[in-house]
């Protein structure tokens, strides 16, 4: 069904660090070899060591220049995956149902036996979240790792989205993001978590928190090197160097 | 936008032949469509297109064997209730084409010409609603995008309407009237659309995207996330160049407006070589709309690739 359900029970999402962030890719790579191997998989590439590669990932990494209105400048790398919005028209506009939202626990699927492959849930998605698989002819996105978060067969550790149990920096962390005594929730509050596109009104369940002002910092001065004075001696080295680079 | 052949080809191919059903049936109800075999003819050519169109629309899908499917979300999804109204259109309008086949004598034709007329009316909204519910793109998310539909779909299907009645020689006076009053409205319709969406830069930033360079900061991208460009990009990163999208639109102003209405307007001025004139203004308006088309999916941005480096959208 894709009418949205009224309210979920829980909010399930990940809360991202883009301080500590080191964009080390680890979280896509895991994602990737979980999901090929799981739920909806495999997810195909095409061309993957040639001239010319694609496939579909459901988790992405940038890295952006942000600079602030003083002109200080910072990396920022920026993981980007879906974020399991509560009012998302890639469900509504789905035609077959396929795409829906789970009321008991918020996290938005692809149902890829009956997902027809008309890309419409892409073309709804702000966050160029979802990707099509062509050799599936099925749309695939982000599950917040439905197959592992509830599984019993695998140790209670590792009952975490794959991408969050990869990061060797620790800035993904999964959780109940509706329970407002969840860390994750009180780590949002701490430090000023937001979402991406607030404006927009898909009410993104996942949140970022923000680079720390503190390790935004202006660069060190860099010495200027002693412009050439052109004396005797620095003619000989120019000279020296000349004739023993012949 | 990326401008997908199959989607062009439906939009426009399945416009026309609801266009021609819609005044083919409201001819028919207005006791002007000439019975017979025209009748029989001009209703097959509209059923013929649509269902050219339908097909051809489920080329670009994965998986078209399991596009039953798409009736059943009607509750939410303008592309099912698109496919319900389509089906539901097939109904009415079979029938009357069986009805004209025949040659029976029924009371209630009209009865069917109207539901054709509203089963047209209906599907072309829907397909223009497809569209013009995306918030994600600025350029599809307007009030005119399904009028656009509309008003084309009804200029294609007058002018198909003219050429088959002339070329069963029943080319009468309010033929020229009709298409080009329709024409007329049509081209008014997308030049104001067009004025809409030069004057929206776009509300989005890729500041609000990311949420990082705080008050008055700025983003740029510094390593893409993939080497090659992603499904994202070429789906909705797909750009036309400004001056090639200028071309494009004077070419198709041309080719979909003035060429037909000048030549409607010598078949008013001047009836004796009416089907001569309604076949160039149809042929005309065919590579106009498809032109149209085209550039309503290139001219399109959207607001995913604000992350890929677009500072607005
Ligand atoms: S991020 Fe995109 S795909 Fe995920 S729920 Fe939101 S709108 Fe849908
Ligand atoms: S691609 Fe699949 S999931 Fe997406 S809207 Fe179409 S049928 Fe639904």
């Amino acid at each position: 069904m894709t009418c949205l359900p009224k309210k979920t029970d829980k909010k399930l999402g990940l809360v991202i660090d883009l301080d500590i962030c080191v964009g080390c890719q680890a979280c896509a790579t895991s994602c990737k070899e979980w999901n090929t191997s799981g739920y909806s998989a495999p997810l195909s590439d095409h061309d993957p060591y040639g001239a010319d590669p694609s496939g579909a990932w459901l988790n992405r990494i940038h890295s952006f220049e942000a600079t602030s209105a003083e002109g200080l400048a910072k990396t920022v790398h920026f993981p980007r995956s879906c974020l399991h919005c509560e009012e998302p028209d890639c469900v509504t506009v789905c035609p077959t149902g396929a795409s829906y939202k789970r009321e008991e626990d918020g996290i938005v699927l692809v149902n890829p036996d009956t997902c027809i492959g008309c890309k419409l849930c892409s073309w709804a998605c702000p966050y160029g979240a979802r990707e099509y698989d062509y050799d599936d002819g099925v749309m695939k996105k982000c599950t917040l790792c439905v197959d592992r978060i509830y599984n019993e067969n695998i140790p209670e550790e590792d009952r975490v989205p794959s991408c969050v149990r990869a990061c060797p920096t620790g800035a993904r962390a999964f959780g109940d993001l509706g329970d407002p005594n969840s860390e994750v929730s009180q780590s949002v509050a701490e430090r000023d978590g937001f979402n991406l596109l607030d404006e927009f009104g898909y009410k993104p369940v996942n949140k970022y928190l923000p680079p720390r002002i503190n390790s935004v910092q202006a660069a060190p001065a860099v010495e200027e090197p002693a412009a050439p004075d052109g004396s005797r001696l620095e003619k000989l080295f120019a000279w020296a160097d000349k004739a023993l680079s012949r | 936008m990326h401008p997908a052949y199959s989607v062009i080809v439906f939009t426009t191919s399945s416009g026309a032949g609801y266009g021609l059903l819609f005044w083919l049936s409201l001819a028919h109800m207005a006791g002007r469509l000439p019975g017979g075999v025209m009748a029989f003819v001009a209703i097959t050519l509209a059923l013929a297109l649509i269902t050219a169109g339908l097909v051809s629309s489920t080329l670009h899908l994965g998986h078209p064997e399991r596009a039953i499917g798409a009736f059943s979300q009607w509750r939410s999804s303008w592309l099912s209730r698109e496919g319900v109204a389509a089906v539901a259109t097939y109904i009415p309008a079979g029938l009357l084409g069986l009805i004209w086949l025949v040659g029976a004598e029924v009371g209630f034709t009209n009865i069917l010409a109207m539901l054709s007329a509203i089963g047209a009316v209906a599907t072309v909204y829907c397909t223009g609603m497809i569209y013009g519910s995306l918030r994600t793109i600025r350029q599809w998310n307007k009030g005119l995008t399904p009028v656009v539909y509309l008003a084309l779909a009804g200029a294609t299907g007058s002018l198909l309407l003219a050429l088959l009645m002339s070329f069963f020689g029943a080319a009468a006076a309010w033929l020229g009237a009709l298409t080009l009053v329709s024409l007329v409205v049509a081209g008014a319709i997308k030049l104001a659309y067009w004025r809409q969406i030069d004057a929206d830069p776009g509300q989005y930033t890729a500041e609000m995207a990311t949420g990082l360079g705080g008050q008055g900061g700025s983003v740029v991208p510094l390593d893409p996330p993939h080497t090659k460009p992603n499904f994202v990009m070429r789906e909705m990163g797909y750009q036309v160049a400004r001056k090639h999208a200028a071309r494009l639109r004077r070419l198709s102003i041309i080719t979909l407006f003035v060429v037909p209405i000048g030549a409607v307007t010598m078949v008013i001025l001047a009836p004796g070589a009416a089907s001569m004139l309604y076949l160039i203004a149809t042929l005309a308006a065919a590579w106009g709309v498809a032109t149209e088309r085209w550039l309503f999916f290139a001219d399109a941005d959207h607001v995913s690739q604000l992350f890929y480096g677009a500072t607005r959208a």
